[in-house]
C-alpha cells in the first residue's frame, strides 16, 4: 500500500474547551459561547471492529470513566447477542458498577470540583488543587481519601482485570467471577467504603452547607436553569446506575415520558451547531428553540442533580434521607440550581456505598454461572448507563458475524451541553458589567461548567486535551480586549 | 540543588494516562516533593504563556501522552519540546498512535459525515462546524480536523518511551526513579523490560511447547478456562509478541492479551509481526480449511494493529484523491 498522507493546512487554533464572550458597547455581555473544538470518531472507527471489542475500545474515550463506557457498551453487546446475562453476573457488573461510581464521585469531590469549595471559590489559583485541599482539610484527611480511593480502584481491578480500562463485560455475562473467599474481602472493603462514603457526607456539610456564602452562592439565580431534567430509574421510579428506564421530568416536576434505552431514538435527538465540535440531544417531542430554558424547550439535563429530580427516591436508607434533607433545604422539587450538583453528587455517593455493600454481602454474588453463551444472531443492540456524569447510551449494529456495521453513542456530558452553554452564558452576564474581567471573575464563570463534572473527551468522543480553557473577550468592535488560558481539571464521562 | 522542573501533557488521548499517575496514590506525593511540577492541565491551574516565557531546555522532563490529532497538539508538542532536555513519549498514544490512530481506517469526511448527518439521531438540517463561522456577534473559529492521526515521534524527537494503554504504575515509577536517578539508556529506549508478556504470565507453564491450533475462536464462543494458557485455547492472545511489564492484568482479568504494551525492541512492524505468529501457528494444511479458521481473525486490522496503526509501515488507509 503506497502512502499518501494529506494534511489540511487549516491548522491553527489551540485551546481546547474554549468560552468566546461578546461585549456590547458599554462592557455588557451579549452572549458567551462555550465551544469544544475537538472530535476523535470512535462512532466511525468502530465500523469494521469485532463486536465483541466494542467494551474495551469504547472505554478509550475516557479514561477517567472507563467503566461506564465498557458497561454500556457491554449491555449493548447483551442486546446485540440477545444473550441476558445471568442472575450473577448481572450482580457482579451492578457491584463493579457502584464501586467505580462511588470512587470517580470521590475524585470529583476532593480533586477537581471540590477545591472551589474547600479551598474557596476566590482562593488564589495556584491553591485550588487537590494540593490545596490537603493544606485545608490536613494532610491525614489527605491520606485516608488516597487511601479510599486506591482500596476501591484494587477492587474494580481484582474483578475486572484492570481499573483504567476494565476487560470484565462479555455479551451474556462477564469474564471473571468472585471466590466466597474474595466475596468476604469485598464485602469488608464494602463496609470501609460506606465509612468514606459517610465521611465524604461530614466533609460536604461542615465546608460547604454550614458556610451561608457558598449555600447563596448555590441558590443564586446566576447558577440556575429551569430545564427538563432525565435520569434511569427502576421499576419503582427510584434512581438506578445500572439499569432501568429512562424517566424524563418537566421543569415543574412532572413526568413528561418514560421509555427503555431501546427507543432512545424516539424521543432524543441531536441538533447541530456549526460553531462547535460537540451536538446537542434534545426532546422530539418539544423540539429544538434554541439555547432556552423552560417547559417549551427541548433542553434538558442529566448527571447527579437531573438523577435526583427525575427520581421518586433513592434505593437505600442513608441515601434516601439525605435525598429528603437535599430537597427540603432546597426548597422542594425539582431544584433547578446548577451548583447543587456537588450536594447531588454527594448523595450518590452514599447511595453507591450502600448498593456495593448490599451487593456485596450477597452470598449469591459468588456463585460460578458468571456467563450466558450468545446462541443468537446478532443484529443491532442499544445499552444504557448511567455515567457518573449522567445518561450515556450505546448503540450498534452488525452484521450476521458480529462485525460492526454502524455505533452510535449518546454521551453523559453531550446531554448537558446546551445547558451548560446556556449556564456559562447566564454566569458570563451575571458576573461581567462595565468591561470589567479579572481571573476571580473568569473562575466564577468556569465554576458554571464544573458543577457538571463535564467531560468533553466523553461528550466529543474526543480528548480531554478538550480541558484547558481559554477565555477571550471581543469589544463591540471585534477587537479582542482580553485573553486568559488557563488549565481546567481533567475529562470524564 | 533546585528541585527538576517537570511537565505532563495531553495531545489526543482519554485521560487514563492521567489517572495511571493519580494511581501512583500516596507515591504521588513523594514524586510531587521529588520534583517541581510546572505544569500538568489535569490537576493543577496554568497558563500556556508561562510555557513560553521560560528559557529553552529549563524543563528536565516533559511526559507527553496521546496521539496527535489537531495542529494545536503538534504546536503544542514542539512547544514542550524546544523547552524540555528529555521528552517522554507517555502511554500507546504517543508512542504507537493508540485507539486514535484507528481513525486512520477513515478520513475527516467520512468522520464528519458520520457525525453530523448520517448518525441515526441527528437532527438533518445539514449543518455541521466549520473553520469559521459567522455568528451574530461576531465570528468564531474551530481548529481543524485532520485526516491522519500521528504518533509523538511522527511530529518531534523523542528521547523515550513509557509503553501502554495505559502505562501501570509500576512502569511509570520505574521510569521517574530511572529519570530522577540519572540511570538512563540510550535515546530512543522503551523504559519497560524487553521479554515478552509470556514471560510473567501465570499461564506460561501451559503454553505448549510448539502452538498449533487445528481451530481459532472468538471470545463470544467459548467460556475460557482461566487456568489454562488462552492460545492453547485456540483463543487469540498476542502475549507472546507484546512486549511485558503490564503485571499481565488482562490475563488475570481472565481476558486474552490484545497488545497494549506494543512490540519487542527488535520488532520490525507489531501488526506485521502479530499476523506472522498467527499464521505460524494454524495448523492446517488444507486452502479451504485454512480459510475457515483465519476467517476467525475477524477483524485483522483492528486486533492486530488496534494500538499501532497509525505508527505502523502502513500508518493509514490510503487516502482518495480530493479526500
Amino acid at each position: 500500500m503506497s502512502r499518501q498522507v494529506v494534511i489540511d493546512p487549516v491548522t491553527r487554533l489551540e485551546g481546547h474547551g474554549r468560552i468566546h464572550i461578546f461585549l456590547d458597547e458599554k462592557g455588557e455581555v451579549r452572549r458567551a459561547y462555550f465551544q469544544i473544538p475537538e472530535l476523535r470518531g470512535f462512532e466511525k472507527f468502530l465500523v469494521g471492529r469485532c463486536a465483541e471489542d466494542a467494551p474495551q475500545i469504547t472505554s478509550r474515550i475516557c479514561g477517567v470513566c472507563p467503566t461506564a463506557h465498557h458497561m454500556a457498551a457491554t449491555k449493548a453487546l447483551d442486546d446485540l447477542y440477545k444473550a441476558e446475562p445471568t442472575d450473577t453476573a448481572r450482580k457482579l457488573r451492578e457491584m463493579l458498577y457502584s464501586i467505580f461510581m462511588l470512587e470517580d464521585h470521590a475524585l470529583h469531590l476532593f480533586f477537581l470540583g471540590g477545591p472551589d469549595f474547600v479551598v474557596g471559590p476566590t482562593a488564589p489559583k495556584a491553591e485550588r488543587n487537590i494540593l490545596g485541599v490537603i493544606q485545608k482539610v490536613g494532610l491525614e484527611v489527605g491520606k485516608k481519601v488516597i487511601a479510599a480511593r486506591k482500596e476501591l480502584r484494587g477492587l474494580i481491578q481484582e474483578l475486572g482485570g484492570r481499573v483504567i480500562h476494565p476487560v470484565f463485560g462479555l455479551p451474556g455475562g462477564v469474564a471473571k467471577g468472585l471466590t466466597e473467599e474474595a466475596r468476604v474481602r469485598f464485602e469488608e472493603a464494602a463496609r470501609r467504603g460506606l465509612e468514606f462514603a459517610l465521611f465524604c457526607e461530614t466533609v460536604f456539610e461542615d465546608v460547604v452547607l454550614k458556610n451561608k456564602a457558598y449555600v447563596d452562592l448555590i441558590t443564586s439565580d446566576a447558577y440556575t436553569h429551569r430545564t427538563h431534567y432525565a435520569g434511569l430509574v427502576d421499576s419503582n421510579g427510584r434512581s438506578n446506575f445500572y439499569d432501568g428506564t429512562i424517566r424524563v421530568v418537566d421543569p415543574s416536576g412532572n413526568e413528561v415520558v418514560r421509555f427503555a434505552a431501546r427507543d432512545y431514538l424516539k424521543h432524543i435527538a441531536e441538533h447541530v451547531e456549526p460553531w462547535t465540535y460537540v451536538k446537542f440531544p434534545f426532546l422530539k417531542a418539544r423540539g429544538w428553540k434554541g439555547f432556552v430554558d423552560g417547559p417549551e424547550s427541548g433542553v434538558y439535563s442529566v448527571a447527579p442533580l437531573a438523577r435526583l429530580n427525575a427520581s421518586t427516591g433513592m434505593a437505600t436508607p442513608r441515601a434516601q434521607a439525605l435525598y429528603e434533607t437535599f430537597f427540603k433545604t432546597l426548597g422542594g422539587k425539582p431544584v433547578h440550581f446548577t451548583l447543587a450538583n456537588h450536594w447531588a453528587r454527594v448523595v450518590e455517593i452514599v447511595y453507591a456505598a450502600e448498593r456495593f455493600l448490599e451487593l456485596a454481602s450477597d452470598p449469591s454474588i459468588a456463585g460460578t454461572d458468571i456467563r450466558r453463551l450468545p446462541t443468537e444472531t446478532p443484529r443491532e443492540g442499544i445499552g444504557v448507563v448511567e455515567a457518573p456524569r449522567g445518561l450515556l447510551i450505546h448503540h450498534y449494529t452488525s452484521d450476521e458475524r458480529g462485525i460492526l456495521t454502524g455505533a452510535n453513542l449518546l454521551v453523559a456530558t453531550q446531554h448537558n451541553a446546551a445547558r451548560i452553554a446556556m449556564s456559562v452564558d447566564k454566569a458570563a452576564k451575571a458576573s461581567i458589567h462595565g468591561g470589567v474581567i479579572d481571573d476571580g471573575i473568569l473562575n466564577k464563570v468556569e465554576m458554571a461548567f464544573r458543577a457538571y463534572d463535564p467531560c468533553h473527551a466523553c461528550a466529543t468522543h474526543s480528548m480531554p486535551g478538550s480541558m484547558p480553557l481559554k477565555l477571550q473577550v471581543f469589544a463591540a468592535d471585534g477587537s479582542l480586549v482580553r485573553e486568559i488560558v488557563r488549565g481546567v481539571e481533567a475529562c470524564p464521562s | 540543588m533546585a528541585k527538576p522542573k517537570v511537565a505532563f501533557y495531553w495531545c489526543a488521548s482519554c485521560g487514563g494516562c492521567e489517572e495511571a499517575v493519580v494511581d501512583l496514590a500516596e507515591k504521588v506525593l513523594n514524586v510531587v516533593a521529588a520534583v517541581d511540577i510546572v505544569f500538568w492541565p489535569v490537576a493543577l491551574d496554568f497558563k500556556k504563556s508561562d510555557v513560553e516565557a521560560m528559557p529553552d531546555k529549563s524543563i528536565a522532563v516533559s511526559f507527553i501522552n496521546g496521539a496527535i490529532r489537531l495542529s494545536e497538539q503538534e504546536e503544542m508538542a514542539q512547544l514542550l519540546r524546544r523547552k524540555s532536555q528529555v521528552v517522554i513519549a507517555f502511554g500507546a498514544c504517543a508512542q504507537l498512535g493508540g485507539i486514535p490512530g484507528l481513525a486512520n481506517l477513515w478520513d475527516r469526511r467520512s468522520i464528519f459525515d458520520w457525525y453530523y448527518r448520517q448518525a441515526p439521531s441527528v437532527a438533518p438540517d445539514g449543518s455541521a462546524p466549520a473553520t469559521k463561522v459567522k455568528v451574530p456577534e461576531g465570528e468564531l473559529e474551530l481548529p481543524a480536523f485532520w485526516d491522519t492521526v500521528k504518533s509523538l515521534d511522527q511530529v518531534i524527537d523523542v528521547d523515550y518511551f513509557v509503553p501502554g494503554c495505559p502505562p501501570t504504575p509500576k512502569v511509570l515509577l520505574a521510569a521517574v526513579e530511572a529519570l530522577l536517578g540519572g540511570k538512563l539508556p540510550p535515546k530512543g529506549a522503551v523504559l519497560a523490560g524487553d521479554k515478552s508478556l509470556c514471560h510473567e504470565c501465570r499461564l506460561n507453564d501451559s503454553k505448549p511447547e510448539k502452538i498449533l491450533i487445528a481451530d481459532l475462536k472468538r471470545i463470544t464462543e467459548l467460556q475460557l478456562d482461566p487456568e489454562k494458557c488462552y492460545l492453547a485455547q485456540g483463543v487469540i492472545c498476542l502475549g507472546p509478541v507484546t512486549r511485558g511489564g503490564c503485571e499481565a492484568l488482562c490475563i488475570e482479568g481472565h481476558m486474552p492479551c490484545t497488545g497494549c504494551f506494543g512490540p519487542l525492541d527488535q520488532t520490525p512492524d507489531y501488526g506485521g509481526t502479530a499476523v506472522s505468529f498467527l499464521a505460524s501457528i494454524v495448523d492446517v494444511n488444507d486452502e479451504a480449511e485454512a480459510k475457515r479458521v483465519l476467517d476467525k481473525v475477524a477483524d485483522p486490522t483492528g486486533i492486530v494493529y488496534r494500538y499501532s496503526l497509525a505508527r505502523s509501515k502502513l500508518g493509514r488507509k490510503r487516502l482518495e484523491a480530493g479526500a
